[in-house]
């Protein structure tokens, strides 16, 4: 265990100087910034491109795009750069498969209107996040939402939720997969529709 | 274009990996860096799996704290540390129970664990709280818990007609309305009563000798003797200063919070407006980490914090 920190002391010299702390910057901006926005983000695609199985590579290119301008200087707001990132993506996409996008074209004139400023009572923005991660939770698969619980709420290990589930320690590992996978596509559903 | 769903089905794996293997080496980190390096799509996923894993955590905490607080719906649920009808207080480090270790479990008992430097809070649902140092084992049932590797403290809420009984290295501590550390190695545990008075039972069933601890005693049981010495309290307080690694909040205002981080931080946080210092939250930190707290007030509340003549000032 001692030698723990000497070592990732060490993997830090190996970077610029100043790298890490820019990166933790960007981590910090992203995580605190950028993420708790995605459910509006997803809303706004969903809302403007019609083929589902595209939405996750748009947030992907909408991220990537964001991070890249967040290297040279972390914008701040971050909402209305988002959806301006968001909406450039989506008139790229419109062009590359030379759809004319009629209904496209009034949301994106009213993307201020669509996402408007979280209000002053953000408590209760977390309350519901935490009944929306309840009912995330409680759509899960049966042997997924048993595995995850077993881990995140009761704490047991690997080893023991293997026990306890008569599976093996990798079946307990794709099922914790898996159910991590629901969740983070189920992060950006309104109000736990499915 | 790199497919955006399975960058994230590799970055969850990464996480589940990282957060649920026995053991995470040098080696695993190195792939782990290399993967992150190798795209910004990777990092950006990896970010955002392990913010959701997070997450998922902070749901556990409300839960595990629910059930408890609900059979006793105007008791305000608090920080361990200032409830006052505590009974009795015990810690221990443990070899592993070996006797205990066959045992299946019962449907109203439960493993909890702990991973090297993690801290853990548990409350049990008769107003009993275990603090779990790093890289602890135990399960707890009714007015039982076998420790069955690492140390743990406890602070039992006493009830004389169900002493609670720790079992630990095949000994038995019997709480007898009492404040108490025990700590065994293999073949050996160490009782220090901090207060009140509690009984060591050697063998698990007390068959064997027993010992009655005052303040200030430490009981050493053996397989076949306890011999008992004196400890001062600021030695015994050193040895717990461990507890103070975690800080649990189930629906806590803010104000209090800030209260509690403040008891075991240099720089103090100061919250004057009311109305933010009522906002309640939920969830475990450590407590010497007042980052996580001032992140949590930006995050989920949208508050504003800033350094002023060496304090933190949080406000809307």
């Amino acid at each position: 265990m001692v030698d723990t920190p000497e070592t990732s002391r060490e993997r830090d010299d190996l970077r610029p100087p100043g790298a890490a702390t820019v990166m933790d910057d960007l981590k910090a901006w992203f995580v605190s910034e950028v993420l708790p926005l995605e459910q509006a983000l997803m809303q706004f695609l969903q809302s403007n491109w019609r083929r589902a199985e595209d939405i996750a590579d748009m947030r992907q290119d909408i991220y990537l795009r964001l991070f890249e301008a967040a290297k040279r200087e972390i914008p701040h707001p971050t909402r209305p750069f988002l959806f301006t990132v968001a909406r450039n993506i989506l008139i790229d996409r419109y062009r590359r498969e030379r759809i004319i996008p009629i209904e496209g074209v009034a949301d994106l004139e009213s993307i201020a209107v669509a996402t408007p400023e979280p209000g002053p009572d953000r408590r209760a923005i977390a309350r519901d996040e935490l009944r929306h991660l309840q009912s995330a939770l409680d759509r899960l698969p049966p042997r997924c939402r048993e595995a995850i619980v077993l881990r995140q709420v009761e704490g047991l290990t690997r080893k023991e939720i293997a026990q306890r589930m008569g599976i093996s320690e990798k079946t307990v590992n794709r099922h914790l997969c898996d159910a991590m996978n629901l969740l983070l596509d189920m992060q950006h559903q309104e109000g736990g529709a499915a | 274009m790199i497919d955006a769903k399975a960058v994230q089905a590799r970055a969850v794996e990464w996480i589940v990996q990282r957060q649920t293997a026995e053991s995470w080496s040098e080696e695993d980190q190195a792939s782990l860096d290399a993967w992150l390096a190798e795209s910004n799509e990777h990092l950006l996923a990896y970010w955002r799996a392990e913010d959701g894993w997070k997450r998922t955590e902070l749901l556990g905490a409300l839960r595990s704290f629910r059930p408890q607080t609900r059979q006793n719906p105007d008791r305000t649920p608090m920080v361990w540390a200032r409830r006052a009808a505590v009974a009795a207080i015990v810690a221990i480090t443990g070899a592993v129970a070996a006797n205990y270790l066959g045992e299946t479990p019962q449907p109203s008992e439960f493993t909890y664990s702990t991973v090297v430097g993690e801290h853990k809070t548990l409350a049990l649902a008769d107003g009993s709280q275990i603090e779990m140092n790093t890289d602890t084992v135990l399960r707890a049932s009714k007015r039982k818990v076998v420790l069955m590797k690492g140390e743990a403290y406890f602070q039992i809420k006493h009830d004389a007609a169900h002493p609670f009984m720790v079992y630990a290295s095949g000994h038995r501590i019997v709480d007898l309305g009492t404040k108490f550390v025990v700590k065994s190695a293999p073949n050996r545990v160490e009782v220090a009563l901090v207060e009140g008075a509690a009984r060591v039972d050697s063998g698990s069933n007390g068959s064997g000798h027993s010992a009655l601890l005052k303040p200030g005693d430490v009981a050493i049981a053996t397989a076949n003797s306890i011999s008992v010495t004196k400890k001062t309290a600021p030695a015994l307080a050193k040895e717990l200063a461990w507890r103070h690694g975690n800080l649990v909040f189930d629906n806590t205002a803010l104000g209090d919070v800030a209260a509690e981080f403040n008891r075991y931080n240099r720089q103090k946080i100061v919250i004057s407006d009311p109305k933010v210092a009522r906002l309640t939250i939920v969830g475990t930190f450590p407590a010497n980490d007042e980052e996580a707290i001032i992140n949590t007030a930006r995050e989920v509340f949208g508050l504003q914090a800033r350094q002023e003549n060496g304090r933190i000032v949080i406000s809307r």
